[in-house]
């Protein structure tokens, strides 16, 4: 793999009524894990579900029922760490947290605090080309998701549905190692990203299964350096645990209005609290959810219905075989192997199906051109659209064939895009040579041909020809003219070529 | 002639085979004994129709030939296994009117087995109690009275109901669970045979939680034999209890051969306790002759570590239970308390718990609950987590030895009265553990056969502990103590 190599983006500074801050930022990021069964039990993890359908005995706690791991989501946990580069480990084991809440039958949520079964990782977060961040990853744990209360159904009542008890997530928890709003956002859309190249999470936030805790604090400029050469939280700030976001928006403005809001304190001499906190997207705030004091006391201990989760090298060593090429790399190889632009790999490297149709109209064509038509002409005809490559009305061979037909020169650009429109609206599916051939499209390369056209407009324009060889810039006048002429059938090529010749520049 | 509800397993087999009873008669015969004994107050749910379906299956499967050994047999079943459409309480008016939809491992097998279930037993709630005085069904009765005394007696605890129906021949045989000895001590309260077999060697699916770390089901039985044949019934591998183990399940019956010429018997000198009365010595004593006896070698070995046992017994259990009862919140099934204007969620969960559990079973959720609270977590728990390490070190090094089976005293005492304990310490109580949590602490078999009387008439049990998987050879222990002991007393039926 081609390593592409990249400078840390500057921290970002936000000016007080004082002085300067800059903030430190560290999340947890809770993933579902991609899989149709429980963590602990053989229900459905459907979405959208008449309420309390997927719900087996011990997903509803009733008594005696007991929890066996599912083998599926152990193994996404452990793609998902490899795809952080992250240590796994052999062996991990299970916690319970304890906490009373009617959609956590149990009364506590099986976890992993003490052995996470993923240990330290890394993710580059892009932040532009030849900049991105750094963040380490601390660990990955696996653990039930709860329930869901419903209080808004009934005045008196509150009404639970248990389809999400128990369902599998991964909570990956990275190291303070973001520096802005917009980098923890990068640095969620990387995670996100990476796992749908997995397949291990789906990424859909606005379901709910990609979510974020995120912990902010701020500090003068400096601090965070001596943070670092020293490991000593002392220089930093106390911070505060925004919870539960699921939009990168939201992230972005409750990190900007906490951190804010924690400048606002210490420049007026007060001290920020430690404390857990939620933000309101309507009003654009964050407000105490509970204090330090009040936070729960989770009495961890191990859970003593499953034994250690102990797995083999050669386990975990078949599912790094089975790895499909992440994001980082193909970014690395499409800059190398197609010649384009980091910003154009990273368009098309956003999302596996982009790149791969991509790599499909690529596939033995001039690489630069395929990614210029895909980005330009194909996904932002799909953007206008709310189209995506899946529903795409031009395929992959569809296109492929049309940069065919411009390479062999018997259309030009422009005719190219008239017979992308074609094939958008009226022929569908069409095959691009045939409809090209039926309306007429065909590149005039036949040089005695053009040549007599630039003789004729030559012959009949004196007073530009002589001014044109005072002024070279003028001969495009004349390729235009050409064009015009040949009813813009003429190679443009092979026309500025005659015209510069003809007319002696 | 014995009457069918006193027969043994083994023999009731036999005949069954033979075709000289049918499973019909058996049952009827202990339908007619359980509703003569309400005064025992041992089953708390009867289940006539179920049994006499079962009779009636298993006497087809017996004539079609195709009968396991316990086919056609009626068994009680503890409270605390859930039974498919049956109320599985618990003893808990938190489990008040509780019918699961599903049948618990253990019982599903001895329904396999062609076992006919009777009812469901008494027991302390949630297992919690040496007792069975903290029932919501009021206590089970010892079957065994003092002399002339009419003083009524416990059955001992938690499976005293188990305990109380088997020694007063309302069923052949009946499940149990141990946790710190609540197999153990009430058999030997009751003068019966009860095992505790490996952790792990019965499946806790379906078994309403107390200590998932300790807790184990076990047959409670008239003798040995039976105990052979019923466990071989109720355990094996279940994939639905990750604690489970993945092997197989050896004939028990097949390792009474009565022969224990050679093996080692270890005598754990650290059980012999201050102040334990000259009774139970002398029982001990007498238990230790009869194995020299049989051909046995006599063993004074060391478990350095026992003393601590009771202690970090009485964290871990609690510790496991606070968090296991947690989910007997009034949200989903049984009791949910009335609200008042204005209550919200911790007022239900309060109110429901507060009125739903017994005050024994509210101490162990305030002692685990503290036990495991940041601050407390090292100081406590995890300390008794190393204890128990340490405790089943002791016994790996006695085996490693070449330590075949311990024997120990089953309890402290006999039974002693209902109500005498009323006023005491808790502590005092939990004594009654103290020869037992050890094993479950260690993880390993302990049975409990009776082999003598007190003063007073009442039957006292000796323990034998033995190598993790190795019931077999551990009934057979128990087997040899058994036939030399020749423990024949019954109650005197006054009920």
């Amino acid at each position: 793999m081609l390593d592409l190599t990249y400078e840390a983006p500057k921290p970002k500074v936000i000016s007080g009524a004082k002085e300067d801050w800059e903030l430190v930022i560290g999340l947890e990021v809770h993933a579902q894990v991609a899989s149709n069964a429980k963590l602990f039990s053989g229900a459905s993890t459907t979405f959208g579900a008449e309420p309390n359908s997927n719900v087996a005995f011990v997903d509803a706690a009733m008594p005696g029922m007991l929890p066996v791991i599912n083998e599926y989501c152990v193994a996404q946990a452990v793609k998902t760490g490899l795809g952080l580069k992250a240590g796994i480990n052999l062996r991990s084991a299970f916690d319970r947290k304890n906490y009373f809440y009617p959609d956590l039958p149990q009364g506590y949520q099986i976890s992993q605090l003490y052995h996470p079964i993923v240990g330290e990782g890394e993710v580059i977060v892009d932040m532009g080309p030849g900049i991105a961040r750094r963040v380490r990853i601390e660990r990955i744990h696996i653990e039930q998701d709860a329930g869901k209360s419903i209080h808004d159904l009934d005045p008196t009542m509150s009404f639970v549905d248990l389809n999400r008890t128990g369902v599998a997530l991964m909570e990956i928890v990275s190291r303070p190692d973001i520096r802005g709003p917009e980098e923890a956002a990068a640095y969620v859309g990387k995670l996100r990203q990476i796992m749908r190249y997995l397949g291990t999470c789906d990424g859909n936030m606005q379901n709910g299964n990609l979510r974020a805790d995120v912990n902010v604090s701020i500090c003068r400029p400096g601090d965070y350096e001596k943070y670092q050469a020293t490991g000593d939280f002392g220089h930093l700030g106390t911070r505060c645990e925004i919870k539960n976001m699921n939009s990168m928006r939201f992230i972005q403005q409750a990190i900007e209005y906490e951190a804010r809001r924690q400048i606002a304190i210490v420049e007026d001499g007060g001290k920020v609290v430690q404390e857990t906190r939620l933000y309101d997207p309507d009003k654009g705030e964050t407000r105490s959810m509970r204090s330090k004091e009040e936070a729960h006391d989770y009495r961890y201990f191990p859970c003593p219905d499953l034994l250690p989760l102990e797995i083999e090298q050669a386990w975990v060593d078949d599912i790094a075989a089975s790895m499909p090429e992440l994001p980082d790399a193909k970014k690395a190889r499409f800059v190398g192997d197609y010649g384009m632009t980091e910003y154009d790999a990273n368009v098309l490297t956003a999302e596996v199906e982009n790149a791969a149709f991509f790599e499909e109209v690529a596939k033995g064509r001039d690489g630069k051109q395929a990614a210029n038509w895909v980005i330009n002409e194909l996904f932002g005809r799909l953007n206008k659209e709310g189209l995506t490559v899946e529903t795409t009305p031009v395929s992959a061979a569809q296109l492929g064939g049309m940069l065919d037909l411009i390479a062999k020169g018997d259309i030009s650009g422009k005719m190219a895009k008239d017979l992308f429109e074609l094939l958008w609206t009226t022929e569908k599916g069409g095959d691009p040579a045939e409809v090209a051939a039926k309306h007429g499209m065909k590149q005039v390369t036949d040089t005695g041909a053009i040549e007599a056209a630039v003789d004729e407009v030559i012959a009949a324009n004196p007073a530009q020809v002589e001014k044109a060889k005072a002024n070279p810039k003028l001969a495009g006048w004349f390729v235009g003219q050409v064009l015009k002429a040949t009813g813009g059938k003429a190679n443009p090529a092979a026309v500025n070529e005659l015209v510069a010749k003809k007319l002696g520049l | 002639m014995t009457k069918l509800n006193e027969l043994t397993i083994a023999a009731a087999r036999d005949m069954l085979r033979k075709g000289e009873v049918t499973s019909a008669e058996l049952t009827e015969a202990c339908l007619s004994a359980i509703d003569g004994a309400g005064a025992l107050n041992a089953f708390v749910h009867k289940t006539p129709e179920i049994a006499r379906d079962r009779a009636a299956a298993a006497d087809q499967r017996i004539k079609a030939g195709e009968a396991p050994a316990m086919c056609g047999i009626p068994v009680g079943i503890k409270d605390l296994f859930c039974t498919r459409g049956v109320p599985s309480q618990a003893a808990s008016n938190i489990l008040k009117g509780f019918k699961p939809e599903y049948e618990s491992t253990v019982s599903q097998q001895l329904v396999d087995a062609g076992a006919v279930m009777l009812g469901k037993l008494n027991m302390d709630e949630f297992a919690m109690g040496s007792s069975n005085e903290t029932s919501c069904y009021g206590n089970a009765v010892n079957p065994w009275r003092r002399g002339n005394d009419d003083a009524a007696l416990t059955p001992g605890g938690s499976s005293g109901g188990s305990a109380s129906a088997v020694a007063a021949d309302l069923c052949l045989g009946a499940t149990g669970t141990d946790t710190g000895g609540s197999i153990r001590q009430p058999a030997a309260f009751t003068g019966i045979t009860g095992i505790k077999p490996t952790y792990g060697r019965c499946s806790r699916w379906g078994i309403v939680a107390f200590a998932s770390s300790l807790d184990q089901a076990g047959p409670m039985t008239k003798d040995v034999r039976d105990a052979a044949i019923m466990l071989g019934a109720m355990c094996g591998h279940d994939p639905k209890d990750s604690t489970s183990a993945d092997l197989p399940v050896p004939d028990f019956e097949a390792a009474l051969t009565g022969d224990i010429r050679g093996k080692k018997i270890g005598i754990p000198r650290e059980y012999r306790m201050d102040g334990m009365p000259d009774e139970i010595e002398k029982l001990w004593a007498d238990g230790t002759a009869m194995l020299k006896d049989a051909g046995a070698e006599i063993v004074d070995i060391s478990l350095p570590h026992t003393k601590y046992a009771l202690p970090a017994y009485y964290v871990v259990a609690p510790a496991e239970a606070s968090s296991n009862l947690a989910r007997y919140d009034g949200v989903r099934y049984g009791h949910r308390a009335k609200l008042g204007q204005g209550d919200g969620i911790t007022e239900m969960y309060e109110k429901t718990r507060a009125e739903g559990f017994g005050h024994e079973v509210q101490r162990r959720v305030m002692i685990g609950t503290y036990v495991l609270s940041a601050g407390f977590y090292d100081a406590y728990y995890n300390r008794a987590r190393k204890v128990r390490a340490l405790i089943k070190r002791d016994f790996e090094t006695v085996f490693a030895d070449g330590i075949d089976a311990i024997l120990t005293p089953a309890t402290p005492s006999a039974a002693f009265g209902l109500g005498e304990m009323a006023e005491a310490d808790p502590i005092a109580m939990y004594l009654n553990d103290v020869f037992t949590v050890t094993v479950n602490l260690a993880g390993l078999p302990g049975v409990a056969v009776p082999t003598g009387l007190d003063r007073q008439g009442l039957p006292l049990g000796l323990q034998l502990i033995g190598r993790p998987w190795e019931e077999g050879a551990l009934l057979n222990h128990a087997y040899v103590l058994e036939r030399a002991a020749g423990f024949v007393a019954r109650p005197a039926k006054w009920w």
